[in-house]
């Protein structure tokens, strides 16, 4: 639910990093909360079992810059990955403006990605909120082990695309991060698909940490234009 | 093209006019401070002493608190817990629902009771469920009219994350 205050011109806006557990949504937001100057972020709440599994969300404001005269303020939030925290993970979506799916790319948690990605549509609908319409970028996590998948096997599994009956919107968008592809896209079938931008990440090391962040704020941005 | 779950924005009059609803309540009630946190987190407003802690966390915390313990009215078969109250030593907090909207946070310690502190709130959530209502539906009516507040600044977003 994008605030915005005209008293202290803030725009206050909710980014939730989903995903299986294990999968380093938290790690996305200690990179994030590492790199970010203390002057721009505030403090890393992890509100954490004594294993430093998260229990019920970890939790970063970060201003990104200033727009218009107003301060764009980002309040990332992650859920608890494990299965039985949904009440907790649910409680984390309300009023969300963004969202990130961080997917565990070893093979053997491929059906633990997909668990999560389904529960992630069930949970946002349960709010009435329609993924296939809020600004919605996946990052695959853990590319350096040797025992990831090729990407468009991720693809395939994870963000296969979603129909576009629109036909005010049934043309092709080239996807500004991954050269050569489309974002919007028709098919050998006919059917035209949307699918959401998608990053490579390592997030121990960094790689694709903001890559992810800055395409999911400005998506979130574009929202308010 | 994505679309904002919900936008809700306040102007400068509104905040004007609940803080002087909370200034009220706090000279009233004796307490030290009255914030108000959306439910999704987020500080709208600070009123009174200015906290010595992380406000923006401290907001986070009491959404997440007042959310949990809504999940836990419905599964005991309750619709959900108006308020809530913590008790210190010396310092307490009072937390209540405006409507469904956002949530009053009250600090208080000794020099007052939570019995004063429940007593002045009732009015003062009534009121502000009256102003919050009247803010979120003009903020309705408004997105129908009108375009986004970053209408046009596409080129300055691109420009942000360069």
């Amino acid at each position: 639910m994008s605030m915005i205050n005209y008293a202290s011109r803030e725009i206050n806006c909710k980014i939730v990093y989903y995903g299986p557990g294990l999968g380093g949504k938290t790690t996305n937001l200690e990179h994030i909360y590492g790199k970010v100057s203390p002057d721009s972020r505030g403090k890393l709440i992890s509100l954490a079992t004594e294993t430093e599994r998260t229990l019920f969300f970890d939790f970063l404001p970060v201003d990104l810059g200033t727009i218009r005269g107003f301060k764009t303020r980002f309040h990332l939030y992650t859920v608890p990955g494990q299965v039985y925290y949904n009440a907790s993970r649910k409680l984390i979506l309300k009023g969300v403006d963004g969202v990130v799916f961080v997917g565990d790319s070893q093979v053997e948690r491929m059906e633990a990605n997909q668990e999560s990605m389904q529960n992630l549509y069930d949970n946002m609908a349960e709010y009435g909120y329609d993924l296939t319409k809020i600004p919605f970028v996946v990052q695959y996590n853990k590319r350096d082990l040797p025992n990831a998948p090729t990407l468009s096997e991720l693809q395939s599994a994870l963000n296969p695309g979603w129909e576009i009956v629109d036909t005010s919107r049934q043309r092709s968008v080239p996807n500004p991060y991954q050269q050569g592809e489309k974002l919007v896209e028709q098919l050998p079938t006919g059917e035209w698909i949307e699918r959401a931008p998608y990053f490579e990440g390592v997030a121990i090391n960094g790689d694709g940490v903001f890559d992810t962040l800055r395409a999911v704020s400005k998506l979130v941005l574009k929202t308010l234009s | 093209m994505a679309v904002s779950a919900t936008i809700w924005s306040f102007t400068e009059d509104d905040f004007a006019e609940i803080s002087r609803s909370l200034e009220r309540f706090l000279s009233d009630s004796n307490a030290r401070c009255a914030l108000i946190v959306d439910r999704a987190g987020q500080l709208v407003a600070t009123v009174g002493e200015q906290p010595r802690f992380d406000a923006v966390a401290f907001a986070t915390l009491t959404a997440a608190d007042f959310s949990a313990n809504d999940q836990l009215a419905r599964l005991i078969g309750e619709t959900e817990f108006r308020s809530l109250v913590h008790r210190g030593e010396q310092e307490s907090i009072f937390l209540a629902d405006i409507g469904r909207r956002v949530i009053l946070v009250v600090l208080f310690d000794i020099r007052t009771t939570e019995g004063m502190v429940r007593l002045k709130a009732k009015g003062i959530i009534e009121e502000l469920e009256r102003t919050f209502a009247a803010l979120f539906e003009r903020g309705r009516d408004a997105r129908a009219k009108t375009p986004g507040i970053l209408a046009g600044a596409d080129d300055e977003i691109d420009r942000l994350f360069q």
